[in-house]
C-alpha cells in the first residue's frame, strides 16, 4: 500500500505516543480496533518498537471505519476512557491482543482486568465525553489523506526494510 | 490507442480524463434492477462521481468504505456520492449490502464502458475503468478530476478541498 499522505495535524501533546517526542522517527497510525489489518499490524509495531527502542515514538489515532465495523466506535471509546484514567495503552493492547473476541458486551470485563474504574469508565463514554477526541482525530484523518485503515503516515514495511539498510 | 496500452504511463491517464471547465456528460445508468439515474437528475446540487475497477476489492483499503464512512462530511456540502464501475446491477447490489454500502453504484454495463469512455477513463486493455474521480458543480461542470493508479485508493481529502473551494465560490478552472 503506497500513500502520499501528509499529516496535517502534528503530534501534540493531546496524542497517545509511546517512545520519546524527540526520536527520530515517528510512526502514527489511524486504526480502527475491529479492523483485521489493523490487528495484523499490532504485532508488526510491537516488533518494530522493540528494535528501534527510543529511537521510535509510535502514536495511535483513531479511524473507525464504523460503517463497515460495527463494533470500532465502541471499542475507540473504550481505549479513549481508559486514557482517561492512564492506561490507555493497556487497553489499546488488549483491544488488539483479543480482537477476535471484540464485542461490547466484553468490553467492561476488559476494563476491569486492566483495573479501571468502571462506574467512571461507563459514565465518560455515556456523557460523550470522549466522542469529541475520536472525531478530531476522524477529521485530522481525512485531511491527511487516510484512505483506509491502518492509515501509517509512514510506509511500515518499508520502513522496516529501510531502518534495517541504514542501520538506525 | 497508445495511451491505453501503456499503464504506467499516469500523466498521460491524467490527460485523456475530462478535465475542469468541461461540462461532465449526462448518462442514464442503472442503480437497482428497476431503477436508473441521470446525471442530470441531480442539476443544483454537487456531485461527486467515484469511477473504480470492480466490485469486491479487498475490505478495509477500500475506497467506497471510506466514502461510505465519510456521507455526513460530504452531506455538509449536499454533494451527491456515486460510484460507477462496469459491473451489472446485481453484482452491485450484491456488493453493496455485503459491505452496507449507502452510496449509490451504478452500472456501466452496457455498452460496456460507455460512460467511463466519455469521461476519458475507460481502459480498453482490462475492460474496467479507471480508479478516477470527479466533483462537479450544481449546474454540471467538471471543477476537479483526478485519475489514480488503480492499486491505490486515492483517499477523500482531494475531493473535500474541491468541495471547500466550491462552496467558497471559487471560480472553475478554465472558465
Amino acid at each position: 500500500m503506497e500513500t502520499s499522505a501528509t499529516l496535517t495535524q502534528p503530534v501534540s501533546a493531546r496524542d497517545h505516543a509511546e517512545g520519546p517526542a524527540d526520536a527520530p522517527l515517528t510512526l502514527v497510525e489511524y486504526g480502527d480496533y475491529q479492523c483485521p489489518y489493523c490487528g495484523s499490524a499490532y504485532p508488526v509495531v510491537k516488533r518494530l518498537q522493540k528494535t528501534l527502542g527510543n529511537k521510535l515514538r509510535f502514536v495511535f489515532r483513531n479511524f473507525p471505519l464504523t460503517q463497515a465495523h460495527p463494533y470500532a466506535l465502541v471499542a475507540a471509546e473504550a481505549a479513549e476512557a481508559a486514557a482517561l484514567q492512564g492506561k490507555f495503552w493497556e487497553m489499546h493492547d488488549l483491544l488488539y491482543e483479543q480482537q477476535t473476541f471484540l464485542e461490547p458486551e466484553i468490553i467492561p470485563l476488559w476494563a476491569e482486568s486492566i483495573g479501571l474504574d468502571l462506574e467512571r469508565f461507563g459514565n465518560d463514554i455515556r456523557q460523550g465525553i470522549v466522542a469529541t477526541g475520536i472525531n478530531e482525530d476522524r477529521q485530522s484523518g481525512i485531511r491527511s489523506g487516510v484512505n483506509g485503515t491502518p492509515g501509517y503516515d509512514s510506509l511500515l514495511t518499508a520502513l522496516e526494510s529501510e531502518l534495517a539498510l541504514r542501520s538506525v | 490507442m497508445g495511451i491505453g496500452s501503456i499503464p504506467h504511463y499516469r500523466k498521460e491517464y491524467q490527460m485523456t480524463a475530462l478535465q475542469p471547465g468541461v461540462q461532465a456528460p449526462d448518462f442514464f445508468l442503472a442503480s437497482t434492477p428497476d431503477q436508473k439515474v441521470s446525471l442530470s437528475d441531480f442539476r443544483g446540487q454537487p456531485v461527486v462521481l467515484v469511477f473504480y475497477p470492480a466490485d469486491w476489492s479487498p475490505v478495509c483499503s477500500d475506497q467506497l468504505a471510506l466514502y461510505n464512512e465519510l456521507m455526513p462530511e460530504f452531506s455538509e456540502f449536499e454533494a451527491e456520492i456515486i460510484g460507477i464501475s462496469v459491473d451489472g446491477v446485481w453484482c452491485h447490489l450484491a456488493f453493496s449490502k455485503d459491505r452496507k454500502l449507502h452510496i449509490p453504484l451504478l452500472a456501466d454495463f452496457e455498452p460496456k464502458g460507455a460512460v467511463a469512455r466519455q469521461y476519458g477513463v475507460y481502459r480498453e486493455k482490462d475492460g474496467e475503468s479507471e480508479r478516477a474521480l470527479f466533483v462537479i458543480d450544481a449546474e454540471g461542470v467538471i471543477r476537479w478530476s483526478h485519475v489514480s493508479p488503480v492499486g491505490i485508493n486515492p483517499g477523500a481529502d482531494g475531493i473535500l478541498k474541491a468541495l471547500e473551494a466550491m462552496a467558497k465560490g471559487e471560480k472553475p478552472a478554465g472558465v
